[in-house]
């Protein structure tokens, strides 16, 4: 009696750990296939509007006239550019010089202060960005035009890269700390007893060493910024026209899938327009993601 | 001297561009989160929590946010929930199952890496047209679906950093006392590693509760509370978004007393997790 | 042999935290002889090592005091110029860490850095000291190259010659051969021989038969203290405390 009992337990344990094994496998294979069924999925989507206009004539021309049937995503490019250079040119030496006073420089309360900014920065929802944006930001860009001789209403490319380049501090901070504390603590001491000064050795041998994940780090924060939906939409203007002025407002590509969602179904191939524009964030920012992670990979291996 | 003195100005001035770099970062916080409460404060009071929008709400009459502070609610802890019992098994699997496959395991984490940088707003955008495919309306379980499928990455990689932690050994004897591998994975990794996968949990569920750009055509929007996973839903960031989108002041002056009520869930979220990172870390350090 | 001592550490304590890491150090090391701090793992030799030109200033964790004289000037006194003394001594560490640039500009890294900016001469200084080390036959070809290219051992020689470049008076070595290949190692013993008859050289070891080989004088170290230090000829052939006797029986090993 005892050992059937047994049996049925063992019998039972093999069956449960049977269950979670082909579980465990089912979650990998979503994993693996999940990436592939996003692309192909907005690829077939968008495949109409492909094969009724050339790629080349969708990507750049200006004409945006959905319901003509004219899908130019010139102006839309243009202005995701803008906002995504203006905002890393904004963040990037922030974050740069933050990172290498975070490592080397700041006293123990700075650290103990800045953990935890960064952690809440880096969880604050986009639409809280935005609101902050419009509360502040908006108002000080206009301000700041007005007194520059570009008179605004303050929703312009600006104001989206500056709510932006705070957005993705914390993400491109962290990285950067990360790969500045992994440089050899004995490279520093080699350049300190050469007579180099601290900032000399950061200058000449840290930064140097860093320099492929320092690049990586920018790469990875351009993807976060680029796909970047509401917080920017919220500030940047929207106006289909293709920006060429800091002061004027832009109309990003995820501010135009946002904004339209609601007519997509009722304009013909506005969906497939839709679509194509998630597709072009998509192979965009994997790109850029890829890339980034690529030369991390690669510099680790060099060393 | 002259060399020296060009020297030290040299560090003098990137000390203070540095020293600016790292105020700027903490300034910014302090000004988001100011300048939120000193707009949403006043505005914000008990009826907001615990009403639904009435007639003439968006008009500035009575009412409140609740449908969408129970539907964020709704949204977050069913995806959280949803995308656990996927990232907890897989993060398992790749750390156990096919730990000496180190390419493989790789892989995985390039892709849950790429998937991670995947803007939300295609996510939403796919998780649209799969439920234009399968012919379902805007409703809390596409809602629920889409922000899994944005969450998980977070989550299985936030996993996988905490289990990397466990040393090989302790997997090792686990397997030789004779426990199958499931068991060993579950209670071994898991126990050992509550703090770390709570953290991983509340992070994802930060994210879920937050976004706005995936559940934008998946959820719609509703005055309800939904009472089923068919219905419609609204939720926090898109009701403080509408809002804020009315020309009206006193639904403007609502949106930022919404937008206090969102930042203090992330505050607690965040602050919850800092205390549990902190208990981890002082525990692996015995 | 001229005794005299280039290097005098008076009552040295190091603290991380609780943990009494070096104590009260009394030693003086010979010049121009190459000192052996000998001593099993994890006794704190590398940590005197690396007080020796402060580089515990990198780990805030260390509490210092004490002295360390150096030509009569204390090291470890805060209104020293802690880079010019730095320049004195040349640092070896375990494996070899080149500077993230060509083979050429790790040599003149710390030439450029002492304010020496003239192509002609920097040319003829890296020839010199890449042959001293025996290194220039070998890349001489190739000084655009990135140093990590090279072997581990020729990575190690480079490392010595741009710790000579700035013309130090002494040396630090941290166990330098311990990631090197046997004949790699004999190059760089080989080295410090010829070199000590110029510098003043201290090799960190744990390795016996390595101090037995190049020691001129030994300092032995155990749990943080000095057990025993004197002329390499005394302390091995007539060690004076009981624990050096044991160590040398190899009973620690």
């Amino acid at each position: 009696m005892r050992d059937f009992f047994i049996k049925i337990f063992r019998i039972g344990r093999k069956i449960k750990d049977q269950f979670h094994s082909s579980w465990m496998f089912i979650c990998f294979l979503l994993i693996l296939v999940l990436p592939f069924i996003l692309g192909f999925g907005l690829l077939y989507k968008s495949n109409v509007l492909i094969r009724e206009q050339s790629l080349l004539q969708l990507l750049f021309s200006g004409n945006w006239h959905p319901l003509k049937g004219e899908f130019g995503f010139w102006p839309f490019i243009v202005s995701s550019l803008w906002v995504t250079i203006l905002s890393m040119l904004i963040c990037g030496p922030v974050c740069l010089l933050s990172a290498i006073h975070l490592t080397h420089y700041a006293k123990k309360w700075v650290l103990k202060l800045m953990h935890p900014v960064i952690d809440i920065l880096a969880g604050i929802p986009s639409v809280i960005y935005g609101v902050w944006g419009i509360l502040l930001v908006v108002p000080f860009v206009s301000r700041m035009g007005a007194s520059m001789g570009h008179p605004n209403s303050g929703y312009t490319i600006l104001t989206g890269a500056i709510v932006l380049s705070i957005m993705i501090i914390p993400f491109v901070l962290n990285i950067l700390i990360e790969v500045i504390r992994t440089v050899p603590r004995e490279l520093s001491e080699a350049s300190l007893s050469l007579g180099a000064t601290k900032w000399e050795t950061i200058k000449y041998v840290v930064l140097k060493k860093a320099f492929p994940g320092i690049i990586s780090s920018f790469g990875l924060g351009i993807s976060r910024a680029f796909g970047e939906t509401i917080a920017v939409l919220m500030v940047v203007g929207n106006v289909v026209k293709i920006p060429t002025g800091v002061f004027q407002p832009g109309y990003p590509l995820p501010a135009l899938i946002a904004n339209n969602y609601g007519e997509m179904l009722s304009i013909p191939m506005y969906d497939s327009a839709l679509m194509f524009s998630a597709l072009i964030l998509f192979v965009v920012v994997t790109i850029f993601n890829m890339g980034s992670r690529y030369l991390i990979i690669y510099s680790e291996k060099k060393i | 001297m002259g060399r020296k003195f060009w020297k030290n100005t040299e560090v003098g001035v990137y000390r203070v561009l540095m020293f600016l770099a790292t105020s700027i970062i903490a300034i910014a916080l302090l000004l988001i989160i100011v300048s939120i409460l000193y707009k949403g404060l006043p505005s914000l009071n008990w009826q907001m929590l615990t009403q639904v929008p009435k007639g003439g709400y968006y008009f500035g009459k009575e009412g409140g946010i609740l449908n969408a502070i129970i539907g964020s609610l709704y949204l977050s802890f069913g995806a959280t929930i949803l995308s656990f019992i996927i990232s907890l098994p897989l993060a398992v699997y790749i750390n156990i199952h096919r730990a000496k496959q180190k390419r493989l395991v790789n892989t995985v984490r390039f892709l849950l890496d790429l998937l991670w940088g995947v803007p939300s707003i295609v996510y939403g955008a796919f998780g649209f047209t799969i439920m234009i495919y399968f012919g379902l309306r805007a409703s809390l379980l596409a809602g629920i679906i889409t922000v899994t499928l944005f969450i998980i990455p977070i989550m299985v990689r936030s996993m996988d950093e905490v289990f990397k932690t466990v040393p090989k050994g302790l997997i090792e004897a686990a397997l030789s006392l004779g426990s199958t591998r499931s068991e060993t994975s579950y209670k071994v990794l898991s126990r050992q590693c509550i703090p770390g996968i709570i953290t991983a949990i509340l992070l994802a569920f930060g994210r879920a509760i937050g976004d706005a750009a995936a559940i934008l055509f998946t959820t719609g929007y509703t005055d309800y509370i939904p009472t089923s996973l068919s219905q419609p839903t609204a939720t926090l960031p898109l009701s403080i978004f509408f809002q804020l989108g009315s020309p009206i002041p006193e639904v403007q002056n609502r949106a930022y007393a919404s937008a206090v009520v969102l930042t203090v869930i992330i505050l607690i979220i965040s602050i919850i997790s800092r205390i549990l990172s902190r208990k981890y870390y002082q525990e692996r350090i015995k | 042999m001229g005794n005299e001592s280039k290097i005098k550490i008076d009552n040295l304590n190091l603290h991380i935290g609780k943990n009494h890491i070096l104590k009260n150090i009394h030693v003086s090391i010979p010049e121009r002889q190459l000192t052996v701090i000998l001593g099993p793992s994890g006794c704190g030799k590398t940590t005197l090592l690396k007080s020796l030109n402060r580089l515990t200033d990198l780990y805030p964790e260390m509490k210092i005091d004490g002295s360390i004289f150096l030509n009569e000037e204390d090291i470890l006194h805060s209104k020293t110029e802690i880079t010019l003394l730095r320049k004195k001594m040349g640092l070896l560490s375990q494996s070899p860490y080149p500077l993230p640039m060509s083979i050429y500009d790790n040599i003149a890294y710390g030439l450029r850095i002492s304010g020496r900016r003239k192509k002609k001469y920097l040319i003829k200084r890296v020839e010199h000291y890449l042959t001293q080390v025996s290194l220039w036959d070998e890349v001489k070809d190739r000084l655009k190259d990135s140093a990590s290219s090279l072997s581990i051992g020729q990575q190690q020689r480079l490392c010595l010659a741009r710790g000579l470049a700035v013309d130090p008076e002494i040396i630090l070595a941290d166990e330098p051969t311990s990631a090197l290949d046997p004949l790699s190692s004999k190059q760089i013993e080989e080295l410090f021989v010829k070199l000590k008859q110029r510098y003043t050289i201290v090799v960190v070891t744990h390795i016996l038969r390595q101090a037995r080989r190049i020691a001129d004088y030994v300092i032995f170290m155990y749990m943080g203290e000095v057990i025993e230090h004197g002329p390499a000829k005394d302390f091995f052939e007539n060690p004076k405390e009981e624990l050096t006797k044991e160590y040398l029986k190899g009973a620690f090993n």
